[in-house]
């Protein structure tokens, strides 16, 4: 896995707090074996129902089409742990998210498929949020490392959990390798476990 | 200075610091069902990893699983293949699997308790957002993503970050009609959604303490609807008790010890919290919710909000425009279509009795489809021993098999259109039940029941004075 320092790009502005989600993959698109083909289908009922052309959902706007930074408010992807949410928006191309906070399950399953999920100071993201609208080809970009997001004429502190920022720049964010090495330390904790070894 | 039950079973568990400098903990049991597990097994094989700890992982089918026909194979093929992909799955790696024939089989957070998996001191995960559930036992259950199934399936392990924990201490009596569900629904109302990210739930107190391990899973199992990723009460006597004689639970001479151990593993008295927070059992009504994410809830005897007197306008217009509800207006005396009674959260043995004594000898409304989804084949048989069924059918309600089923609509059972659904599920979420315009209205399982007689939402206390 390939450490994760930098995303730069274009950006998606999506207004609301407390976006769950089901809302982000309803649950009938989880019907499958494979993670294939989910970008279809994010927020697809969200979308479906914002149908008047001056409502459109900003998934369906035409500039905001190749978007890799997604900018969202708070407590975005509470509810259900289904990965299959960040999956989707990891592969409609959804490269980094930018937010005022996370829904814990949300922000470990994005962390595990490499999209970072960073918090900024309220203010600062709705800013970023007007800017981008009034500007759709506005480059914005997120400094891991730093810490920084960066756009015309606009900069803010971004941060995520020290150790998490170390996974990205380091590029131990896939855990499955690290887990297994010192087996035998797993082992040594497991048998000292009373309900492990039989009582 | 005394130590939390998180803390405890959290060191007993850790088997390292990661480089990274997140813990390495070890899960004693792992709880796989069919939606959030089959990438993770072909990761596996992709890398020619095995299930490291077959032993403490256990399998069921429950989210997709039609609650009517149960015949294979399913009209739905892609449903079929799910249940298919997670049998070859379970037999390539040595998993048991409580399939869709065998007796054991159910709503996961509803077989693992009931068969005496879920022990107090453990840590648990599973693929799914209600493993909180597991915490009524006193152990540390997390919900965890695919490819957090992935590393559990391959190494027993997650990497994750340390929890604060906040108490939260239920005192005094529960009016009558106010039951295990209004006290969380109360709770994630006046904390929020997102009130519990980055901590861990205790609840205690003594209205916790009084309570059977049914509502106490009724309370840790929304937990992660307040952002709390983990909900846990001390195990104790009624927990120990519930625990005796289940085809886990350690047999003879062992479950003694295993009591002791399980005692030394509850919060110390002079452990310290994060923070702290006392409810009033006594002052509690029944609640209904209103809105679009179960922290928008009322007392039933209350009005919905109107935009111009919140915090947060937006939101509040927007949920009142998606629910088709003025601003303002009682939530009683809403018409409801359809009354659910299922789910992790209240469809266990003790929920259907309650409800049954709401419905016996009455009639559902003519204009309500009303059905009853037992949380597992276990809680179904046992329900129809006492001719729980029986009062049902009589009453007007379809009598289902065990499943998730129209909690998240991902089998047959769903919304059609804009209809709304009285429901002792957990999620209130926009499209939830299936249908992209469907309404919800989350309530104790007993209201949901009279509601399904009235045709709208009542108070429940009219019923059972």
């Amino acid at each position: 896995m390939g450490s994760i320092t930098r995303i730069q790009g274009r950006a998606l502005p999506l207004r609301g707090d407390d976006i769950d989600t089901d809302r982000i993959m309803p649950a009938r698109f989880l019907v499958g074996v494979s993670f294939e083909g989910l970008e279809k289908h994010v927020f697809e009922d969200d979308r479906k129902a914002a149908v008047r052309p001056h409502n459109r959902h900003p998934f369906d706007v035409g500039h905001y089409q190749g978007a890799t930074v997604l900018i969202v408010n708070s407590n975005f992807g509470c509810g259900s742990s289904r990965e299959h949410a960040p999956q989707g928006l990891h592969r409609w191309g959804i490269e980094a998210v930018i937010g005022e906070s996370f829904a814990e399950i949300f922000f470990g399953n994005a962390v595990m498929i490499g999209m970072p999920c960073v918090t900024a100071a309220p203010a600062d993201v709705r800013t970023l949020m007007d800017l981008v609208e009034k500007n759709p080809k506005a480059e914005v970009a997120i400094d891991i490392a730093a810490g920084t997001c960066v756009a015309p004429d606009f900069r803010c502190t971004v941060s995520l959990p020290p150790n998490v920022r170390d996974a990205f720049t380091s590029g131990a964010w896939d855990t499955t390798a690290m887990l297994l090495d010192h087996y035998e330390q797993v082992d040594s904790t497991a048998a000292k476990l009373p309900y492990v070894a039989g009582f | 200075m005394g130590k939390t039950l998180l803390k405890k079973v959290w060191d007993l568990h850790t088997v390292r610091q990661l480089p990274t400098g997140q813990t390495q903990l070890f899960i004693g049991l792992h709880l796989v069902h069919e939606v959030t597990s089959p990438q993770a097994f072909d990761a596996l094989r992709q890398r020619g990893w095995k299930v490291a700890r077959p032993d403490r992982t256990f399998a069921t089918v429950d989210h997709i699983i039609p609650t009517v026909e149960r015949k294979r194979p399913f009209l739905d093929v892609i449903a079929e293949d799910m249940i298919a992909s997670l049998e070859r799955n379970c037999r390539d790696f040595g998993v048991r699997l409580a399939g869709l024939d065998d007796d054991r089989q159910g709503i996961v957070h509803v077989i693992g308790p009931e068969l005496g998996l879920t022990q107090p001191g453990m840590t648990i995960a599973c693929g799914d957002s209600h493993t909180s559930t597991h915490g009524a036992f006193g152990s540390v259950a997390f919900g965890i993503g695919t490819s957090q199934v992935r590393d559990v399936l391959a190494s027993q392990c997650l990497a994750l970050e340390p929890l604060k924990v906040r108490r939260i201490r239920v005192t005094g009596t529960l009016p009558r009609g106010v039951y295990a569900k209004d006290v969380i629904l109360e709770i994630i109302q006046r904390l929020g959604v997102r009130g519990g990210t980055g901590y861990a739930y205790e609840y205690a107190g003594d209205t916790v303490e009084r309570m059977t391990m049914d509502e106490r899973m009724t309370m840790c199992n929304m937990s992660i609807e307040g952002g709390a990723r983990v909900g846990y009460v001390n195990p104790d006597e009624t927990t120990f008790e519930y625990l005796k004689g289940r085809p886990f639970a350690p047999p003879g001479d062992a479950f003694e010890r295993a009591t002791e151990w399980w005692r030394s593993i509850a919060s110390d008295a002079d452990a310290v919290y994060d923070d702290e927070v006392e409810i009033r059992a006594s002052e509690l009504k029944p609640v209904v919710t209103w809105g679009v994410n179960p922290g928008q809830s009322i007392a039933i005897d209350e009005r919905v909000p109107a935009p111009d007197e919140v915090d947060e306008p937006q939101a509040v217009s927007d949920a009142l425009d998606y629910m088709g509800l003025e601003p303002g207006r009682p939530i009683a005396g809403m018409k409801v279509d359809v009354a659910f009674i299922g789910s992790c959260t209240n469809a266990r043995l003790s929920d259907l009795r309650e409800a049954a004594r709401i419905v016996k000898g009455k009639h559902v409304a003519p204009h309500v489809k009303a059905l009853v989804v037992p949380g597992s084949v276990g809680v179904s048989q046992a329900a129809e021993r006492e001719g729980l069924d029986a009062v049902f059918r009589a009453a007007g309600f379809e009598w289902r098999g065990a499943g998730c089923s129209m909690c998240l609509g991902m089998n047959p059972d769903k919304l059609q259109g804009n209809q709304v659904c009285a429901a002792s599920s957990n999620r209130n979420f926009k499209g939830r039940q299936g249908s992209p315009t469907g309404r919800t209205l989350l309530m104790s399982p007993a209201m949901v029941a009279a509601a399904a007689v009235a045709g709208k939402v009542v108070d429940v206390r009219e019923f059972v004075n």
